[in-house]
């Protein structure tokens, strides 16, 4: 089967890959482009490991064609850090301890950014709804909404 | 070795603080390598092929299809996987269900594999393969397998523990009995006796990362795997006794692990990749969809348990029984048997008798789940408690209070206990303000508790001390949620340095010596225990380097606070050297400064934890929600403590998806019909409430600091507390898990009905 | 000279007896003497046994002394999560 060729930016960078037609954004990332961060914890959009921002929007990689990231912009947990220094949210997982595996961590923190990126203050409620698409099998959530909580009141302070 | 493990009472510097753990920077920012996340040079692809029959015998397979696709390396059977395990009847099953050999057990059981360039090419291969199955009938649910009349799943299975030895093989594969006194006795003196039914359904570990591992093998006999796995080096021991080759030739590297919960004690699919990588001569990676994941790797059992318990007015317990079926998927297990040690291990009960039957079933083989078999017991026992406690009109706390095990109690199991936190726990939670919050309407509340073993095994550490004075610590068990941070704690206590100057890492099975895997709650416990051996080697190398500076007797030289210090009136102005310091002279002194340690860490001490929880039922739906849930557990020393409260919380969170809303659904075909996060549905945040935590701390006398085992005993009390808690609420006994909505439903319609 | 008491499966295989005195000193000597005197344990023994003393169980030291008066208890092997 012939590539697609496909121009985008991925984290702020312009990037151009070959994919199959078939091929999901997230195979795309990890296989192609060696953005690992992104994991496949069931392919099938149920457990939020592979989320990604494209163009604004929380989705599942694995739910997207690699040929859709066509000139459209894709936020990966590796552009979540500037530089050296963390995002208010990393730092605050790490605090609170909100990973015990880690696996599900890198989906947590994208779909965490995009919930305060459009609820800059979000109740527990919401918090939890917010990450409702998002599975994590360690920490029965606690401790991650209590991280969210507390990078909510610091962005808010920044 | 020399090491004294017992406890002594201390003051710490850094166990029971809550640094940031060392390996979090790259979970947070996707850094971190996990099992799929590898890749070699060169490599191919590999997949399996799966039964979709629930039992058939394979009359034969024809791969000539899919070997001359183009770009197909590869494509292996059990031919290429012969039995090598010389009678070891445990590996042959795990042999057998990495490739299913004269038939295929269950619906996903491996029937052949290949290697391609790619995944498409793999798939597509896998779709050329022909199999001629001859369907058998087959039995998957645990009662109508026990059945004299259902499809026997193995014609030389014989019922063991059984006299006289049965003439007919059967899917009951084992009883076993465990207890004390006389029961038909002990019923005699009852005022009261309870006596019911309980099932409860399959469910799965649920981690979220699925198996993978990579691949190489050469032609020379040597092989490197790097595989998502609890123990790297019991991993190394199956693969190599199973493809025939030397253990110190294949080279087990561990990644990060994406969850296991037991789930990862045993190989599943690495054999094949080895045999694949073996045959194709290239490295091959293999991981499962999550599909296969549900379908071909380890479950829990199901269960069908009978319990009755009697007791005085006053409250004493005068007997109990319990028959407990658990199924163990087509190959013998001690899941039953465990249910029948724990089901009454929280009580001082002077009549006891338990009876476990291993149920053989055409579903996957079942792997431990977090202190296996163990929370379906007490499903079956704490709701019993519960029901008698209100027939005899006693608050059901002071009822567990009055009957709780305590020093000196003959423990069901048989051996008597030694210090134990049953007592406080339950104490604990009569104290909590959580028992006396008020309730509205359809909200009930429930608790109940748990127990489990633990335990410790063989465990190596090494301990090297930089020249800059840092020092680098590896371990053997792998880290499933943190270890590395508590067991840099612990070396640094032990050294008196600051956390910060240790580094943990995981070393592969060609860097140290053989360690069990991460599994029953042993792996902060028996590494901690290799740590603070290995840091007081250390210590002595590190005292006799500073004696030699000194020119002055090792006798003569004390250890404090990270520093030799010279002890004695005659050496008053010799200042004391650090830890630092002496690193730095190591050349000029005697070279490295290290400390090892290989040891077999016993004395785990048991656990016990109380959970206290409210659930609202709505009774037209029968849907339910956790309003508050709270988890009181001894801890023994919490070295890092907001891990020991992750581990309580997550346990806890598993205990509540098994009771609401987990299970294996199976259709009449035999085949799983919800093999996917979608059908298969676990806790997700808006379904929980926070997960309070009191750590209770009862030292354990066989661990210097009193450390105690912490990562299964949460999930032990939780479907027993919701089941009570959902009773209380609407009013009916629930004696099916799970309680999903149309169950509790039918419950309380039945129940209307009369 | 220790009692050692057997769990129900393993009395029945050491011909009904649910204790038995053995002379030992530690846990290795015990599983020989116990896998000469009462063959039935053999397979038991094989597929793991743990050794639970004054309550504290051993899985693996093999080397650990048996206390006089001590109460021993046979266990089989446990697995974990």
């Amino acid at each position: 089967m012939a590539g697609v060729a496909v121009s985008t930016t991925i984290n702020g960078d312009d990037v151009e890959f070959l994919c199959q037609p078939d091929e999901t954004l997230l195979d795309v990332l990890r296989d192609r482009l060696g953005l690992t961060g992104a994991k496949e914890g069931c392919g099938t959009g149920d457990c939020g490991a592979c989320s990604i921002i494209l163009d604004d929007r929380l989705v599942c990689s694995c739910l997207v064609l690699g040929a859709e990231a066509q000139g459209r912009r894709v936020e990966t947990i590796e552009g979540m850090a500037q530089g050296d220094k963390l995002h208010p949210l990393q730092q605050k997982f790490l605090e609170h301890a909100a990973l015990q595996c880690g696996i599900c961590t890198p989906g947590f923190l994208i779909a965490a950014k995009d919930l305060l990126a459009k609820n800059p203050d979000p109740t527990e409620e919401e918090i939890r709804f917010g990450l409702a698409g998002n599975l994590c099998r360690c920490t029965g959530y606690d401790k991650i909404v209590r991280a969210v909580q507390d990078a909510a009141s610091v962005m808010k302070g920044a | 070795m020399g090491f004294d493990p017992r406890y002594l009472e201390r003051n710490f510097t850094s166990v029971g603080t809550r640094p940031i753990r060392p390996d979090g920077l790259d979970k947070v920012t996707g850094r971190a390598r996990y099992g799929a996340d590898f890749n070699m040079a060169g490599q191919l692809v590999g997949a399996i092929l799966r039964s979709p029959h629930a039992h058939a015998k394979i009359r034969n397979i024809d791969t000539s299809k899919a070997e001359k696709l183009a770009g197909v390396k590869a494509v292996i059977t059990s031919a290429d996987l012969p039995d090598l395990t010389d009678g070891n009847s445990e590996m042959y099953a795990i042999l057998d269900n990495c490739m299913a050999r004269e038939k295929a057990l269950y619906d996903g059981h491996a029937v052949a594999a290949v290697a391609a360039v790619d995944a498409r090419t793999a798939r597509k291969a896998l779709k050329l393969i022909e199999i001629d199955y001859e369907v058998l009938p087959h039995v998957t649910d645990v009662d109508e397998a026990m059945k004299p009349t259902a499809p026997v799943l193995h014609e030389t299975v014989f019922t063991e523990g059984v006299e006289p030895k049965p003439g007919k093989p059967s899917n009951v594969a084992k009883r076993t009995q465990y207890g004390h006194g006389d029961i038909e006795a002990g019923f005699g003196q009852a005022d009261f006796i309870v006596e019911r039914s309980f099932k409860t359904e399959q469910t799965h570990q649920g981690y979220i990362e699925p198996h993978a591992c990579v691949a190489n093998a050469n032609s020379d006999g040597t092989a490197e795997l790097w595989v998502c796995t609890q123990g790297h080096f019991v991993y190394r021991q199956h693969c190599a006794e199973l493809l025939g080759m030397e253990v110190s030739k294949l080279r087990v590297t561990s990644s990060e692990i994406g969850g296991g919960f037991g789930g990862k004690t045993h190989v599943w699919a690495e054999p094949v990749a080895l045999a694949l990588s073996r045959k194709a001569g290239r490295p091959v990676k293999l991981v499962m969809t999550r599909d296969e994941v549900f379908r071909a790797s380890g479950p829990t059992s199901a269960t069908s348990i009978d319990v009755k318990i009697g007791a005085r007015k006053d409250g004493t317990i005068t007997a109990a029984s319990a028959t407990l079926r658990y199924s163990c998927g087509p190959y013998y297990g001690m899941w039953a048997e465990l249910g029948a040690m724990t089901a009454f291990a929280c009580y001082n009960l002077e009549n006891v008798e338990t009876v476990g039957y291993e149920v053989l079933v055409n579903r996957p083989k079942v792997a431990a789940y977090r202190a296996p078999s163990a929370p379906m017991a007490a499903f079956a026992v704490e709701s019993a408690v519960d029901e008698l406690a209100k027939s005899i009109g006693m608050d059901p706390v002071d009822f567990r209070i009055k009957n709780a095990a305590r020093e000196g109690t003959r423990s069901s199991y048989g051996p008597v206990y030694g210090p134990i936190g049953i007592g406080p726990t339950l104490e604990a939670a009569r104290n909590h303000p959580h028992m006396q919050a008020p309730l509205g309407k359809n909200q009930g509340r429930g608790m109940a508790c748990g127990f489990w073993f633990n335990f410790g095994g063989q465990t190596c550490t090494d301990l090297n001390v930089g020249t800059d004075g840092s020092v680098s610590l590896a371990v053997g068990t792998m880290d499933v949620g943190g270890s590395r941070a508590s067991l840099s704690m612990v070396a640094a206590e032990e050294l008196g340095i600051a956390y910060e100057h240790v580094k943990a890492v995981v070393a592969d099975t060609s860097s140290l010596g053989y360690n069990d895997m991460t599994d029953g709650s042993r792996g902060t416990f028996s590494t901690s225990l290799a740590t603070i051996s290995a840091a007081r080697n250390a210590i002595k190398v590190l005292r006799e380097r500073a004696a030699q500076t000194w020119d002055i007797p090792v006798d003569d030289v004390a250890w404090e606070k990270g520093h030799a210090v010279a002890k004695g009136e005659k050496y008053g102005n010799l200042p004391a050297l650090s830890l630092k310091e002496i690193a730095a002279g190591a050349g000029n002194t005697g070279g490295p400064i290290a400390g090892h340690s290989e040891l077999v860490a016993d004395g785990a001490g048991v656990s016990f934890a109380t959970h206290i929880c409210d659930i609202e039922v709505d009774p037209e739906t029968g849907a339910t929600r956790v309003l508050r849930y709270t988890v009181l557990q001894d801890a023994g020393k919490a070295v890092h403590p907001t891990y020991v409260e992750g581990q309580y919380q997550g346990g806890a969170a598993q205990g509540i998806g098994w009771a609401l809303n987990e299970e294996y659904i199976y259709g009449k075909d035999g085949r799983l019909q919800n093999a996917g996060f979608l059908d298969y549905r676990i806790p997700v945040c808006s379904d929980l409430p926070m997960i309070d935590t009191q750590i209770l701390e009862i030292p354990n006398p066989n661990h210097p600091y009193g450390v105690r085992g912490v990562g299964e005993t949460s999930i032990v009390p939780p479907l027993a507390a919701i089941a009570n808690a959902v009773s209380n609420a609407a009013g009916v006994r629930m004696t099916h898990i799970p309680m999903s909505p149309p169950r509790i439903l039918a419950t309380i319609k039945a129940e209307q009905a009369g | 000279m220790v009692e050692v008491t057997l769990w129900g499966s393993l009395a029945a295989a050491a011909g009904a007896k649910d204790k038995l005195e053995i002379e030992a000193k530690d846990i290795r000597e015990l599983f020989r003497k116990l896998a000469e005197q009462y063959p039935g344990l053999e397979p038991f023994i094989d597929r793991g046994i743990a050794v639970a003393i004054d309550g504290v169980i051993y899985r693996d030291t093999w080397s650990k002394e048996l206390p006089q008066g001590a109460e021993i208890f046979l266990l089989p092997r446990l697995a974990g999560g």
